[in-house]
């Protein structure tokens, strides 16, 4: 960890001052100074977004502007099909979708959102990723598109089932958008991107927002008792317990998406016998996979007992085995189960649900049993 | 009864040749809400600043390590089924495990009460 006198070479979001202010504990992230969790816990704000609302400052994330030089939206959708499994084209106006980056041997340089919005293709990607995916894009798409970085707009994740009624003060209209509906708004007098998605299982919005209006949108959506402020702590164990990937643990460059369990996010048009098979950075590995199985599989892990089992445990088929068939990618502690969960990587013929495996921890084998996820049921509103 | 401290946040409270061993209120505020603690067999024989015990939060696992040497003579079991109790009595009921001390010269390079205080301030 860098000491505290190496944080002036971390960058601040809009509202590293609020989160100060607030008590947070400050941790570099992604080359960010981010609150880990403020003077409630990691634990406590998870509870109170699953039961109230919680609001993340995702302002290190990158936001990307799409337009094909054309002036047609629908190039910029296919040149973007160029780089992801994902169906681009027809993806509706006002519609968000999960993708991934890909590279040519089907590995996952990132994930992301990708929403169709107006004239331009609207990208939300990882902040650890921002300037490589930039770069990704410039180099394979600056012939057809024009990319526009947003570092001037902040995100803000606002999560929980208060989070409807909590937003619906600033502009009625949040309510009528379903799960995945993107929409172009005025809040608190900004002109914000905001759509009904999250990483935490539960219904709520990311709203994108100006960099200078961000702070003083945040303290207006602070001062509903229903909403705290989260920390990337709690953040962390919302997204393990919905089953959700973390990029560079659960997925990265040597896991494709089949591998990763993210078949569902590629649709049918894309694949073997659709209209539009292919034609993506890694296609015939990924193609091979989706139409023949992946060797291995990542899946939803639930120790038998108390003790939380984290990243990098190697796991075994059995309490005596010598070798290692698998790891754990993601573990900890499930606040709202009470119990602990992980997912990790298993050989295909071990991956099948209530598979008992064993993970190594402190020199023990621990047995762990394969499990469905999301661990808590998601509550986005469909 | 002498309680003494470490630089690594944990109190022992000598009684004779036993030492009774815990984590302080300052290491539990630090660590958070405690979800997970993992105990020693008793019986075991550990070194000085040997990792002895685990104390677990929502989002890391921290080594407790054994102050001094000695042979394991018990352990809290409350622990096992409610290891909350670190985080409402760190300094009392929520004690990790019983040493036999085998060396007390080693006691020698411990802090009292006010050395531990300076050292948190």
């Amino acid at each position: 960890m860098l000491a505290r006198d190496d944080a002036s070479a971390l960058k601040r979001t809009p509202l590293h001052a609020l989160h100060l202010a607030r008590g947070g504990k400050m941790v570099p992230f992604a080359g960010y100074d981010m609150p880990v969790q403020y003077a409630p816990g990691v634990l406590k704000e998870h509870l109170h977004t699953r039961a109230h609302a919680g609001l993340f400052d995702v302002s290190h994330m990158g936001q990307i502007e799409l337009r094909a030089k054309s002036g047609k939206l629908e190039d910029a959708a296919r040149a973007l099909e160029t780089l992801v499994p994902q169906d681009i084209v027809a993806l509706p106006q006002g519609r968000q979708r999960y993708a991934q980056f890909t590279n040519e041997s089907g590995g996952i340089l990132d994930d992301l959102m990708v929403t169709k919005l107006g004239d331009r293709l609207f990208l939300v990607v990882n902040a650890a990723c921002k300037a490589e995916d930039e770069a990704h894009l410039r180099a394979h798409l600056s012939e057809t598109c024009e990319i526009t970085a947003l570092p001037e707009r902040a995100l803000l994740a606002l999560q929980g089932p208060k989070a409807e009624a909590a937003l619906a003060k600033f502009c009625a209209d949040v309510t009528a958008l379903k799960f995945m509906d993107v929409a172009e708004l005025t809040l608190n007098g900004l002109p914000c991107i905001v759509s009904r998605s999250g990483y935490t299982g539960e219904d709520g919005f990311e709203i994108s927002v100006p960099a200078d209006g961000a702070e003083a949108f945040a303290k207006a959506l602070l001062d509903n008792p229903d909403v705290l402020p989260i920390g990337l702590g709690a953040r962390d164990s919302l997204r393990l317990e919905a089953g959700l990937c973390l990029y560079g643990h659960d997925i990265d460059t040597t896991t494709t998406p089949v591998e990763g369990a993210l078949n569902w996010s590629i649709q049918k048009s894309r694949r073997s016998g659709g209209p539009r098979p292919g034609g993506f950075l890694g296609a015939d590995a990924i193609l091979a996979q989706l139409d023949g199985g992946a060797a291995r599989k990542r899946v939803g892990l639930r120790p038998e007992g108390r003790a939380p089992v984290r990243e990098g445990a190697p796991l075994y088929a059995s309490a005596e085995a010598t070798d290692a068939i698998g790891t754990v990618t993601s573990g900890g502690f499930g606040p709202s189960l009470n119990a602990p969960v992980a997912m990790g990587y298993l050989p295909a013929a071990s991956a099948a649900l209530d598979t008992l495996v064993f993970a190594e921890v402190r020199g023990q084998r621990l047995p762990l049993r394969v499990a469905a996820t999301p661990f808590v049921p998601n509550t986005y509103k469909r | 009864m002498t309680t003494l401290y470490t630089s690594d946040h944990e109190w022992l409270k000598i009684e004779g040749d036993v030492a009774t061993i815990g984590i302080t209120n300052y290491a539990q505020e630090q660590l958070g809400d405690v979800v997970f603690v993992d105990l020693p067999k008793v019986g075991r024989s550990v070194k000085k600043a040997e990792a002895t015990a685990v104390v677990e939060s929502v989002k890391a696992a921290s080594d407790v390590y054994a102050p001094i040497s000695g042979e394991v003579l018990e352990v809290n079991e409350t622990l096992g089924t409610e290891p909350a109790l670190v985080n409402s009595d760190a300094d009392g009921a929520a004690w990790f495990f019983k040493l036999k001390i085998a060396d007390k010269s080693e006691l020698d390079g411990l802090m009292d009460e006010a050395a531990y205080k300076a050292h948190t301030a």
